[in-house]
């Protein structure tokens, strides 16, 4: 089976950001970037797939500047076979945009199976898996949990809002990765080792004018500081107060 | 370039969901702006078009009924292909709620309009010319404003974040058949399932009682359950920690990479506060925590903090709450 798997870079969410000057980016000094959540479980996803069938290409696509490439060597780290950088001075905030260019690398490729992220950490749209499907003409499943193949159709499962739903697909698909498939695996020295030398092409992005246009970047509102209000059940009445008096919710 | 809305009214099992009345809401307000109506898009199996009132009392101008033996189960293939081909006849937005199904929807007519989606809108504003939505990125540590230049504007609002609204309007319900065989979709969902005992949905609940590894077995989240019945309108969420031991669905998970919600209550039972949990639960508007450990990070969030057994406090508080409700 032949699986391309749609990677972004992202920064590091575990800290306090900074706004840029601009207004509308985040202060890049001192963060950490890494694979998104989501794409680092669809690497994974492929890494297995192919494993299983004991078979197979898994391609990682990323695009954007030329730091991307080092997202794209942690792919190859744990095992992806090739990669691709498409290349752009900057990552749109514009999915469309986005799925334009990777609907371009992707089409006529010849996977049996792209994988995405159900959405991205920083954006957090989750619209370009389906966005490049439709542009390809393939049908997409979105933000699966469970994944599973009979012959040549993808069985899948799909999480609701207090609910799921199990659906099937045949080949070849789009597939959005949810939390829950698989834990990403981390790199071994010699995953590392043999990244180096696996194949890294570059080619300019095919990107469509983004029409989503991001106007600032704020940081909400801070929560004032927490409280503890007593120790043990006895305070249980002056919380039922609180919440009744004070914060109104009860 | 039109001035009218269409609203996806998200149903399921052959019920309205709470979602399609915020999309309506939402809708509403755009439309109002600009002079435009609201048309509702209400797909289902045959029998849906019964909810078309309420449609139209929140706002609705009309509703297109798109009744099939199809539509029993989400079928988004067939829905968006409907959705993009209607959207010829001249809109100026569609709104969809931002929840599974309405995020599976809009991307999909967004690209087969050839125009960007903005998603998870928790505000938006509009002009004759464009929308602007206030968006939610990096875990909710940054609040995005994006304006939408092209036409029509796809957009999928947080649910909770617009809260239906009566406005009665005429609902004039016009049926419309589906764009092709919807029963040949290539994406076929073959069952729904209901995953968690809770009647309400974390995406709607006023209330959310969340529990974590602090309550030490899964036996014990039936008192995070009692706690939910005695506020009557909770929901229960979990941790990562718990939804990977299997005591609770991943569909309940709260967090970076589970659900994002921002109820007006939220007590977390157990709970650390580590920075992927708050991630998905920071903009409740009050936080009660409950942990023996009074150095637990979920304490510098917490509008209210006990400090103590979870397990013994539980019982007590659903007590106090029942009481509390029974008095009024
Ligand atoms: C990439 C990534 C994504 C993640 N995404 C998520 C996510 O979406 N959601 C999420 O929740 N986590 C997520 N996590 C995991 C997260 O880092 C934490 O591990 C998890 O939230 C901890 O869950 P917990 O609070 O239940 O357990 P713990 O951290 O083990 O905390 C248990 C707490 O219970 C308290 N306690 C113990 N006994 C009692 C008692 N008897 N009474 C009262 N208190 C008691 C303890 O003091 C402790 O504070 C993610 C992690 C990573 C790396
Ligand atoms: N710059 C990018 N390069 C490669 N894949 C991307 C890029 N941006 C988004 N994606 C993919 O699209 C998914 C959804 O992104 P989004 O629509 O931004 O939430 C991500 O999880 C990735 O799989």
């Amino acid at each position: 089976m032949k699986i391309a798997v749609c990677i972004k870079r992202v920064p590091d969410m575990d800290v306090r950001f900074k706004i840029a000057p601009s207004g509308t980016a985040v202060d890049e000094s001192g963060l950490k970037f890494d694979i998104s959540d989501f794409d680092g479980y669809a690497v994974e996803a492929a890494l297995q797939i192919r494993e299983k069938l004991n078979a197979g290409e898994v391609v990682v696509i990323s695009l954007g500047p030329d730091v991307v490439q080092e997202t794209l060597r942690k792919a190859m780290s744990m095992g992806a076979d090739r990669a691709v950088q498409l290349k752009a001075e900057t990552i749109p905030a514009d999915s469309y945009a986005i799925a334009t260019a990777l609907a371009a690398e992707l089409q006529g490729g010849g996977y049996d199976l792209i994988l995405f992220g159900r959405m991205s950490i920083d954006t957090a749209h989750g619209a370009t898996g389906a966005m490049t499907a439709e542009l390809l003409g393939l049908p997409v499943v979105n933000a699966i949990s469970k994944l599973e193949f009979d012959g040549g159709t993808a069985k899948m499962r799909r999480e609701l809002e207090g609910a799921y739903e199990l659906v099937e697909c045949a080949l070849p698909a789009v597939v959005t990765i949810d939390e829950g498939i698989a834990r990403p695996r981390y790199p071994s020295l010699k995953g590392i080792m043999a990244a180096k030398k696996k194949p890294l092409e570059i080619r300019p992005a095919q990107l469509a004018e983004p029409r989503l246009v991001l106007d600032a970047m704020a940081l909400p509102p801070e929560r004032s500081a927490g409280r503890i209000i007593g120790e043990g059940s006895a305070v249980v009445p002056e919380l039922v107060r609180l919440l009744k008096e004070e914060a109104k919710v009860l | 370039m039109s001035n009218n809305v269409l609203a996806f009214a998200e149903s399921r099992g052959g019920d309205l969901r709470r979602a399609a009345l915020e999309a309506v809401t939402a809708a509403r307000a755009i439309a109002d702006v600009r002079g435009g109506a609201v048309h509702a898009i209400l797909f289902g199996a045959p029998g849906i078009g019964a909810h078309a009132p309420r449609l139209g009392a929140h706002g609705a101008d009309s509703v297109i009924v798109v009744e099939h033996a199809a539509f029993a189960q989400n079928n988004p293939e067939a829905v968006a292909a409907t959705i993009a081909a209607h959207m010829g006849r001249g809109y100026g937005a569609l709104i969809c709620p931002a929840s599974a199904t309405g995020k599976d929807i809009a991307p999909r007519v967004a690209a087969k309009l050839q125009v960007p989606v903005a998603s998870d809108a928790v505000a938006m504003t509009a002009n004759a010319a464009s929308i602007t939505v206030t968006h939610p990125g990096y875990t909710g540590k940054i609040l995005q404003t994006l304006t939408l230049t092209a036409t029509p504007a796809v957009v999928s609002v947080r649910p909770g974040s617009f809260l239906p609204k009566e406005n009665a309007k005429a609902g004039a319900v016009e049926v419309l058949a589906p764009v092709g065989d919807p029963a040949a979709s290539r994406v076929k969902v073959t069952e729904t399932a209901t995953g968690n005992t809770a009647k309400l949905d974390l995406g709607e609940a006023p209330v959310i009682i969340s529990g974590g590894r602090g309550l030490k077995e899964a036996a014990n989240f039936t008192l995070v359950e009692e706690l939910a019945a005695a506020f009557g309108n909770a929901a229960v969420g979990a941790t990562r920690a718990v939804t990977d031991d299997g005591w609770r669905p991943h569909a309940d998970q709260i967090g970076q990479t589970g659900r994002l919600v921002s109820p007006d209550l939220y007590i977390a039972c157990g709970i650390s506060g580590a920075i992927q949990h708050l991630a998905g639960m920071r903009t409740s508007k009050t936080i009660v925590a409950i942990n023996k450990d009074k150095e637990a990070p979920i304490f510098k969030i917490a509008d209210y903090g006990i400090v103590g057994d979870v397990l013994e406090i539980l019982p007590v508080l659903t007590a106090a709450v029942k009481q509390a409700k029974a008095s009024g």
